[in-house]
């Protein structure tokens, strides 16, 4: 599997990481190197095998729909970088 | 060194219950010798990362009381450490990583919960891999964790701290995680007992999320039956955890031990194959004939598709790794970028500065593997693979009641070995990630030690909520 630095960049724009210029070329042989290894797996003939989604037997799990205060404003704010009331503070986003 | 400390290493809560019965120990005195171990080797070890002394003194004699009065819980007198990746509220959390530097838990996860109101103590959180992705405990921002017995070597990983803390008899036992092999891989390392039970088993509400339909807490403990206890009373359903299974929960502890003639199959690849250290063939080989000894029948089997268990597991829990972490955005909590000029480079560069190496490579490859053009190909395919793997583990099961291998191709390796190369890394976890891949509990007991003194892994692997005699099983291997 061959990465450009286009897909490169492409895929850390989606994951919402940015690639210092030093450590792109590293980052790129280690992503090819581990998706070729990867591909191992089209000797596999998997034709008409359903995907496996789900590991746990159990569907669906219901319980009383009751109202909890699990996690109150002030509790939920405590780890905020910046909060503001009862806001989490971030960079303008609509100018 | 270890063993220098008095009053003595206890190696089961049976032998400190006893003690506590007798008066002739008190949790004060337990917790005041965890604390002095602690105290002198945590330095060297750095298997916890933050240790809460002053809580650990008031609790053991808050139980000492209920002890006295005859109120105390079934895990009185047990000193347990837990992995940085479960949620104790009011505790600090890290999963090993800068992306939560400062962060504090609002809650406690139920499997820690459960422990505590059977009066167990908390003395401290371990250190370990970060966002527990790591089979050596070198991708730690708290820095590297090391073996005991050499502290040149890795503990293993991903609970390195857990697997070294009880080790080093810095704590009774230890509460881990394992997506592909974090508690049985450091257990097999450091010469302890590692338990993963079936998916599902345990309720994974306030473990911090790696591969969610990997991922299972785990305890690490000195003894089987310290196992048994612990998963008795951390297991069954919860209402926070919509996956977790609501099969009744056996009295595990209850159960051992087993009186029962069983079917051995024993992987040959773990006897045969060029990768496993000759030691730990040996030592495979004779425990394989201890077994046949104590009147069990022992047999190989092939497993074609091992070569592909590895290429499934990191397909897939490098795309639900690069989902989970997702939330870690610098928005909420944690790491945030000083450098952020909107919102989208917040993201980027709070992400980028928090997250480790391993970390961001798993994130990429994750996305990647998900991505529009390569979903079918990677994800899908993997998915596909998954399904077969399970079919034919089940077919194992039908031929025998366990499965059996060496834990670990090496004993510990040295610190600084394997990190350049992450492919030689993942094998490691060669013999450890069926289990996650297919679901089924799996246990590592100490099987001697190599040449160098290494410790060596035993690993059984039973059938799905077959804990109890898996745990019985285990436990006779203790005594042969």
């Amino acid at each position: 599997m061959n990465i450009d630095q286009e897909t490169l960049r492409k895929v850390a724009h989606l994951a919402r990481l940015e690639l210092r210029p030093d450590e792109e070329l590293s980052m790129q042989q280690n992503l090819e190197s581990v998706l070729s290894w990867m591909q191992q797996l089209d000797e596999i003939d998997t034709t008409g095998v359903e995907p496996l989604t789900h590991i746990s037997e159990r569907t669906n799990a219901f319980r009383e729909d009751t109202a909890q205060n699990n996690l109150p404003l002030q509790r939920a704010l405590a780890n905020a970088p910046r909060s503001d009331r009862s806001f989490f503070k971030v960079p303008k986003v609509i100018e | 060194m270890v063993k220098n400390y008095p009053p003595k290493t206890y190696t089961s809560l049976t032998e400190i219950q006893a003690d506590l019965r007798t008066g002739s120990t008190t949790c004060a005195q337990l917790v005041a010798h965890y604390l002095r171990n602690i105290e002198a080797q945590n330095a060297t070890l750095n298997a916890f990362v933050a240790v809460y002394a002053e809580q650990a003194r008031a609790r053991a004699v808050e139980i000492d009381a209920k002890i006295a009065s005859g109120t105390a819980g079934r895990l009185a007198g047990m000193v347990l450490g837990i992995k940085d990746v479960l949620c104790y509220k009011d505790h600090g959390l890290q999963a090993g990583s800068k992306i939560l530097d400062g962060f504090t838990s609002q809650f406690t996860a139920t499997a820690v919960q459960r422990v505590l109101d059977e009066d167990a103590i908390i003395i401290g959180r371990q250190n370990c891999d970060e966002f527990a992705m790591g089979s050596s405990n070198e991708n730690s921002a708290f820095g590297v964790v090391r073996n005991a017995i050499d502290p040149a070597r890795v503990p293993g990983g991903s609970s390195g701290g857990s697997a070294v803390a009880v080790q080093a008899d810095m704590c009774l036992a230890s509460l881990g995680s394992d997506t592909g092999g974090s508690v049985r891989q450091p257990a097999a390392f450091c010469g302890v007992v590692g338990l993963k039970p079936t998916y599902a088993r345990v309720s994974r509400w306030g473990l911090v999320a790696y591969g969610s339909s990997f991922d299972c807490i785990g305890p690490i403990t000195k003894c089987v039956a310290d196992a048994a206890i612990l998963l008795e009373i951390m297991a069954g359903s919860d209402d926070f955890d919509s996956t977790v299974s609501d099969q009744p929960v056996p009295a595990y502890s209850q159960n051992l031990p087993l009186n029962k003639k069983l079917r051995i199959g024993y992987l040959r690849e773990g006897l045969e194959s060029e990768g496993v250290d000759a030691q730990i063939k040996r030592a495979t080989s004779q425990k394989l004939d201890q077994i046949r000894a104590a009147g069990h029948q022992v047999e190989a089997f092939d497993f074609p598709l091992i070569k592909y268990f590895l290429p499934t597991y990191y397909v897939l829990t490098t795309a639900e790794a690069s989902s989970n972490l997702s939330r870690f955005d610098g928005v909420r909590y944690g790491h945030r970028s000083a450098g952020a000029t909107d919102l989208v480079s917040l993201y980027k560069k709070s992400r980028s500065e928090g997250f480790g190496d391993e970390v961001r490579r798993r994130i990429m490859l994750g996305t990647f593997v998900l991505s529009a053009n390569y979903y079918d190909a990677y994800y899908t395919k993997a998915q596909k693979v998954r399904r077969l793997i399970a079919q034919e583990t089940q077919k194992l099961f039908e031929r025998f009641d366990f499965v059996v291998s060496p834990t670990t191709p090496t004993t510990a390796f040295l610190l600084g070995q394997q990190t350049p190369d992450p492919l030689q890394m993942y094998l490691a976890d060669i013999f450890t990630v069926q289990a996650n891949v297919v679901g089924n509990p799996c246990i590592s007991v100490p099987n001697g030690a190599d040449e160098n003194g290494l410790p060596i892994g035993f690993q059984i692997m039973g059938s799905p909520f077959e804990e109890a005699n898996l745990l019985a099983f285990a436990e006779s291997l203790e005594k042969i």
